[in-house]
């Protein structure tokens, strides 16, 4: 099996086409990009058009074993940031066992219980970026590699939408939706 | 290292994704029929609805000669625009073959005042130019939108719809994903949905100001943490053309209330 090391220069050509190209496509190409890149995660030149305190993470088996940055969560912090709708905003999409707030989403799946269907690694790979699992997924990746997002806004440029703490503490809050 | 297998699990997953979504964006659906019964009541009523504002000042426009105007709109398209052709308003952003150029219902107001009234020209957006696109689109009421989708604008629409297709933003979602997918669902409180024009220019809830549909692109777009495309760059009046045609068959309801 080949795959293709993608230079700088093959990224901007990325981005490029990735801003004309249909959705069916785009994620055709986000996913033979993310295969091209796993296997390699450890090897291409550190850090390369990353910002400086983005921490990499690898995937195995649908999961991310690792703790962002070997960071540890606070699940007291995550609850209030998965509520907050200048943060995580978990609530924009999902419902959660969080009382007092009654205007959640539906369009993501319920959240409660979900530390009892998917171990702690697992969550950490959905909260991070989860369209290696589903690459049409509505979900944003909270830890996306920054390059990969398309158009971001002036401010918002080689930002995650999360840092990695808050990463963590989510994960921390959702380990204990038993 | 990916075992084959799930590679091909994957690229399953992702074809099966495609035709079910197709299903989906099938019968178009009014805005209205989405918003709160309040919102609705307050939209039907002249009185109460915020938009109206609009239409009257785009109506006071019209019918007097604007800042340096050898003449009103009204001497050529009589008093309150009593002779537009309300079915050619609902056809609305056109495809100009001999300029090889998308106009808009702005567009076409800007240049007549411009060109036949002699007036200033105004920029893309300002005010007074919603307020008489409010005006007029607001003379169509009730009648079908009738984008062309035939001839020309095949190529054109499928050049707005993969813009429609295409993820914006740290928040890194598709116009797709939220109006095609899940019109219905809650996002915080607030029900999608299938984001037609047919309302638009509408008065938006949540902004408190009349706001034509190339402004609510841009703002979703913002809302999207993107870098939101200019007025008046090929792209936003790409998508306001796609998301136009795909609102044909509902009935103009400008001004309408929006969240």
């Amino acid at each position: 099996m080949h795959y293709r090391v993608f230079d700088t220069e093959n990224l901007r050509e990325y981005f490029r086409q990735s801003q004309r190209t249909p959705i069916i496509m785009h994620h055709y190409k986000n996913l033979i990009f993310a295969l091209a890149c796993l296997p390699l995660s450890g090897i291409t030149s550190a850090q390369d058009g990353l910002p400086d305190d983005y921490c990499r993470w690898e995937v195995a088996d649908y999961a991310i074993a690792e703790p962002l940055c070997g960071l540890a969560g606070d699940a007291q912090r995550g609850s209030e940031i998965a509520s907050d709708s200048g943060r995580g905003n978990c609530l924009a999409c999902h419902q959660l066992p969080i009382p007092d707030i009654e205007a959640y989403g539906t369009i993501g799946p319920p959240l409660t219980g979900i530390a009892a269907r998917l171990s702690v690694p697992m969550i950490r790979l959905r909260i991070v970026d989860t369209r290696h699992i589903n690459p049409m997924s509505i979900m944003p990746g909270f830890y996306r590699d920054p390059r990969l997002i398309n158009r971001p806004g002036k401010e918002y440029r080689g930002r995650t939408f999360l840092t990695a703490q808050q990463v963590e503490d989510v994960i921390a809050y959702m380990a204990t939706l038993k | 290292m990916i075992p084959f297998y799930k590679t091909t699990l994957l690229l399953c997953g992702l074809l099966l994704a495609i035709p079910a979504s197709a299903v989906l964006a099938s019968e178009a659906k009014s805005g209205y029929d989405y918003i709160k019964p309040e919102s609705r009541a307050m939209q039907d009523d002249d009185f109460e609805n915020p938009g109206m504002l609009a239409v009257e000042k785009g109506q006071v426009l019209f019918n007097r000669k604007q800042n340096g105007a050898g003449k009103a709109c009204a001497e050529c398209h009589a008093r309150d625009g009593a002779s537009l052709d309300k079915k050619n308003l609902a056809r609305y952003p056109v495809y100009n073959e001999d300029a090889a150029e998308i106009v808009t219902l702005q567009q076409r107001i800007s240049r007549c005042r411009d060109n036949n009234a002699g007036s200033r020209t105004l920029p893309t957006d300002h005010p007074d130019l919603v307020a008489l696109e409010t005006f007029v689109r607001n003379r169509a009421i009730g009648e079908a939108v009738n984008v062309q989708t035939d001839g020309p604008m095949v190529e054109i629409l499928q050049q707005g719809k993969q813009l429609y297709n295409t993820r914006y933003g740290l928040i890194d979602m598709a116009c797709y994903h939220c109006h095609d997918l899940y019109p219905g669902q809650m996002i915080r409180g607030q029900k999608i949905s299938q984001g037609q024009g047919n309302g638009f220019p509408a008065y938006r809830l949540g902004t408190g100001e009349i706001t034509n549909l190339h402004q609510r692109i841009q703002q979703c777009l913002t809302l999207m943490r993107a870098e939101p495309f200019a007025a008046d760059s090929d792209e936003i009046k790409l998508l306001g053309l796609y998301i136009m045609s795909r609102s044909n068959g509902l009935g103009i309801e400008t001004p309408a209330v929006r969240y």
